[in-house]
């Protein structure tokens, strides 16, 4: 290893005295690129796979998107060139306003539902002493589930008829309720599934970080006379403060791409009720076979999910560079 | 080695009270002291709590219950108002007609196939990447690894259409992955998640244990799957639990990309035979029964890595 390192560079001291100053740097500029590619032909060939990966399948179809949506595609002829044509046709539509407004009430809701359970649950669940595992396990399971399944069951469970639902409103003498074909509850009972299948993942996220509070925290506060709210105010909620801005940015993401609940359990009805924007997409693609109409859709529904995510990625930044 | 484990377990072990770690012990301490929970007032409260927490496991075990109890009632009770709690006539022969209508071993079969192409993928991509920004440093390490995280910020459902569209024609080598299962597996192989899980589990390995190794005249690929490999296991493991899992949930994507219905994942497969828009839905029982054969496998998995899967929301959740 040293034998090899220095031969070399005596070897070009000798030679300096005989070569002409260009020549020399010419050989410079040739060993310094040997020694590039030797330092970094290994990382390059493992970050291969990964490059051609990401740029194939990320960076392409994205790429790919934009382009689309000032296209005429169907698949079958070759793309045509429409300019603005697409989003004029996506804005004149009536189902664009009808999408965007039941997406961003379900994300709503979805808020409203799920924002705050998975934390109060979490902070209950940590002060348990017994059964903390069947808690994790009972409120953790249904994420596990996969979406269809998730879906199916709730169809069924909101079945008129004779659904779990209506049968316990009939055992403590309430009217049932048609949950699914009315317009106004059609919504919320999606979100109900939707925040039954995510709140446990939410939930362990809360348990993890109320781990990390520190004890001293607390026997400082309790020492200095803090009630229990106090408590909670002053030294709970502050710690995992970070972690709830993150969450709530991250649900507002998850939530605002809804399709499989809507898609399988109304089909975006009752009267295009729970018509979402995920779901406007797949139909411009599938039914009408415009996926330059689809595309110039997934192009608005990239700009606003991007400015989420630009909050997000600003507040792990932040995050990292607080540790 | 005790060294790793221990390092990656930190965040675990956290949730277990090992008894003989007395520093944890205090760490258990929590918004409630001690002293209080020892006062018959504050007892009641904590029992009354738990017994409404237990109650509120209602919300996730009713669903569940109600889904097995409803497979196993025959196509006339299951309609019954007021509906039995439990089947007078319990039908077990439900779960043979779902799984026969379903075709439940084909289905089932790929979705394995589906699941574990997508871990051998997803951590051959994602390890080499990660090895190579945490270790071999190539020149032009900042701006490939903006390359890679920066699709933290796409969700994958706004290129959906595009994504379709570059499957069915692949640019330069014009093939299509339509009905293919690397249709399925190539496009989810792009996981910045993984790369950087990976990657910071990475970090935490000294680097002057690759240093050593390449002294003693280990290559590159040496270093990675004798040193890197055999110690990053607990993070390996977090990698394909979630990737199981993820795969496992999948139905959008594998409902455009798979048509064929030999080729097709449980989900997909249990989309098409419920027909639920069509003349002929199939009957709910059934649908049921299918149901809760499509859940045992996942809920299976939790049970059994269960702490794998919280020490991965740690990582993954903390981290995020």
């Amino acid at each position: 290893m040293r034998l090899s390192s220095s031969s070399p560079s005596s070897l070009s001291s000798q030679e300096q005295s005989r070569l002409p100053q260009d020549a020399l740097a010419g050989r410079q500029a040739l060993r310094k690129a040997h020694l590039f590619f030797q330092r970094n032909l290994g990382g390059y060939l493992f970050l291969l796979p990964a490059l051609v990966i990401f740029a194939l399948f990320v960076w392409y179809p994205v790429v790919l998107g934009f382009i689309m949506s000032f296209q005429i595609v169907d698949m079958i002829n070759p793309a045509v060139w429409v300019g603005w044509a697409n989003y004029r046709h996506v804005f004149s539509d009536p189902l664009f306003g009808i999408a965007w407004r039941n997406t961003l009430a379900f994300t709503g809701y979805a808020l409203l539902f799920g924002y705050f359970v998975p934390i109060v649950l979490a902070l209950l669940i940590n002060e348990m002493r017994h059964g903390k595992g069947l808690f994790r396990l009972a409120f953790y399971l249904p994420v596990m589930l996969p979406p269809i399944v998730t879906a199916f069951l709730w169809l069924w469970l909101y079945n008129a008829d004779s659904g779990l639902l209506n049968a316990l409103l009939h055992l403590v003498h309430l009217p049932g309720a048609l949950w699914l074909e009315n317009q106004g509850t059609a919504l919320p009972a999606l979100v109900v599934v939707a925040t039954w299948g995510a709140a446990g993942s939410t939930m362990l996220i809360y348990l993890a970080a109320l781990q990390g509070v520190p004890a001293s925290l607390y026997e400082a506060a309790e020492i200095d006379g803090s009630n229990l709210w106090q408590r909670i105010w002053h030294v709970t909620l502050p710690t995992i403060r970070p972690i709830m801005l993150l969450m709530l940015v991250l649900q507002i993401i998850a939530t605002m791409q809804v399709f499989t609940e809507p898609f399988v359990i109304t089909d975006g009805g009752p009267n295009n009720a729970t018509m979402t924007v995920l779901l406007l997409i797949y139909n411009y693609t599938f039914k009408n076979a415009d996926f330059g109409e689809a595309s110039a859709l997934g192009v608005l529904l990239f700009l606003v999910l991007a400015v989420f995510a630009l909050i997000y990625m600003r507040m792990t930044r932040r995050a990292m560079e607080g540790d | 080695m005790a060294l790793f484990t221990q390092n990656a377990q930190s965040s675990a072990s956290r949730q277990k009270q090992r008894p003989r770690q007395r520093v944890e012990e205090s760490s258990e301490r929590t918004l409630v002291s001690p002293l209080m929970l020892k006062r018959p007032a504050g007892r009641v409260i904590y029992w009354t709590v738990f017994a409404l927490l237990l109650v509120s496991t209602l919300i996730t075990f009713g669903p569940l219950y109600w889904m097995f109890s409803s497979a196993l009632k025959p196509s006339i009770e299951i309609f019954q108002d007021p509906p039995t709690f439990w089947p007078l006539h319990p039908a077990w022969n439900n779960y043979a007609t779902a799984w026969n209508v379903l075709q439940y071993p084909l289905y089932f079969g790929n979705t394995l196939i589906l699941a574990a192409g997508a871990v051998v993928l997803q951590l051959l991509v994602s390890a080499t990447a990660a090895f190579a920004l945490s270790k071999l440093r190539p020149a032009g390490k900042g701006i490939i690894q903006f390359f890679f995280f920066s699709t933290l910020m796409v969700p994958p459902v706004v290129y959906l259409i595009p994504q379709f569209v570059n499957i069915s024609d692949l640019p330069l080598i014009h093939v299509s992955l339509i009905n293919n299962w690397a249709g399925v597996w190539l496009p989810e192989a792009a996981s910045a998640l993984n790369i950087l899980i990976l990657k910071s589990f990475f970090d935490t390995i000294p680097t002057e244990l690759t240093d050593a190794a390449r002294l003693d005249g280990a290559n590159g690929w040496q270093i990675f799957s004798r040193i890197i490999l055999p110690l990053s296991r607990p993070a390996l493991a977090v990698v394909t639990i979630f990737t199981v899992v993820a795969s496992w949930k999948d139905f959008l994507w594998p409902l455009l990309v798979l048509s064929n219905p030999d080729l097709q994942s449980l989900s997909v497969a249990i989309y098409h035979e419920a027909g639920i828009n069509s003349n002929y839905p199939l009957p709910f029982n059934y649908l049921m029964a299918g149901l809760v054969l499509a859940s045992i496998p996942p809920i299976l998995l939790f049970l059994l890595f269960q702490r794998q899967i919280i020490r991965g929301i740690n990582l993954t959740g903390l981290k995020g």
